[in-house]
């Protein structure tokens, strides 16, 4: 049986919505619950968008030096001046979801119900609800309002508190 | 006690693991869960689950391309 006084705890901040930035966040809190370790996830800024009923999520090449896409055996590079040739984020995000599905990663849909379906604790930042004037209804169910002091409250008790 | 077998073959990271949490969940103390796997991630990560909830990892063989794991419910 799981000792309960050595449960683990971990809280992320959510700050990016982008479809790569993502998963790191999702892969982690899931994984973190199947082995028993309470997580809290807090989601500000551009992460808010992930706890949207309706994810539509997208990618840019833009400002990431570092992609590459896997192409018959070679790498095709994705230079920053790409990304303003209209069409070619939507070609991107397009390559990387079928690239995802290929290789049996799961989608961020998946990632987000086996989340909500292991209790992980999900709170949206309060403040950039209203800043960016999201109705809590647009948001799936289970979702939590909180603040900065909501946060620090749980991050004060977690073992391991990340920011992505 | 009873065996479950599990088929996560052409699922990756973090699916195996999340796949066999929802399983062991539903399985009785004693019970043995038996995993097949293409994530070569897979082998480490199995390690570290049971390591860290305690659940025993009684085998991990690897025969071609495929991963196999035997672990027993805690």
């Amino acid at each position: 049986m799981l000792d309960m006084e050595n449960t683990k705890s971990m809280s992320i901040i959510v700050t990016k919505g982008s479809l790569d930035w993502a998963y790191p966040p999702f892969i982690l809190g899931t994984t973190a619950a199947a082995m028993d370790i309470e997580v809290t996830m807090f989601f500000t800024f551009y992460g808010l968008a992930l706890l949207k009923k309706d994810l539509d999520l997208k990618m840019t090449t833009l400002g990431n030096p570092a992609m590459e896409m896997p192409m018959g055996g070679m790498h095709m590079k994705m230079p920053n001046m790409v990304s303003m040739i209209p069409g070619v984020d939507r070609a991107a995000t397009t390559m990387m979801k079928n690239l995802m599905a290929k290789k049996g990663v799961a989608s961020i849909e998946d990632l987000r119900e086996a989340a909500v379906e292991s209790d992980v604790r999900i709170i949206a930042c309060q403040m950039t609800l209203d800043l960016f004037e999201y109705s809590k209804d647009t948001l799936i169910d289970g979702v939590e309002l909180g603040g900065a002091a909501t946060y620090m409250e749980v991050a004060s008790k977690s073992h391991i508190n990340l920011f992505i | 006690m009873a065996e479950h077998t599990l088929n996560a073959e052409g699922l990756n990271c973090p699916l195996p693991i999340l796949k066999a949490k929802k399983m062991l969940k539903g399985m009785a103390a004693g019970d043995i869960l038996k995993i097949s796997a293409t994530d070569p991630g897979s082998a480490a990560d199995f390690a570290a689950f049971c390591t860290h909830t305690g659940n025993e990892l009684l085998g991990s063989s690897t025969e071609g391309d495929l991963y196999k794991f035997e672990i027993k419910k805690s």
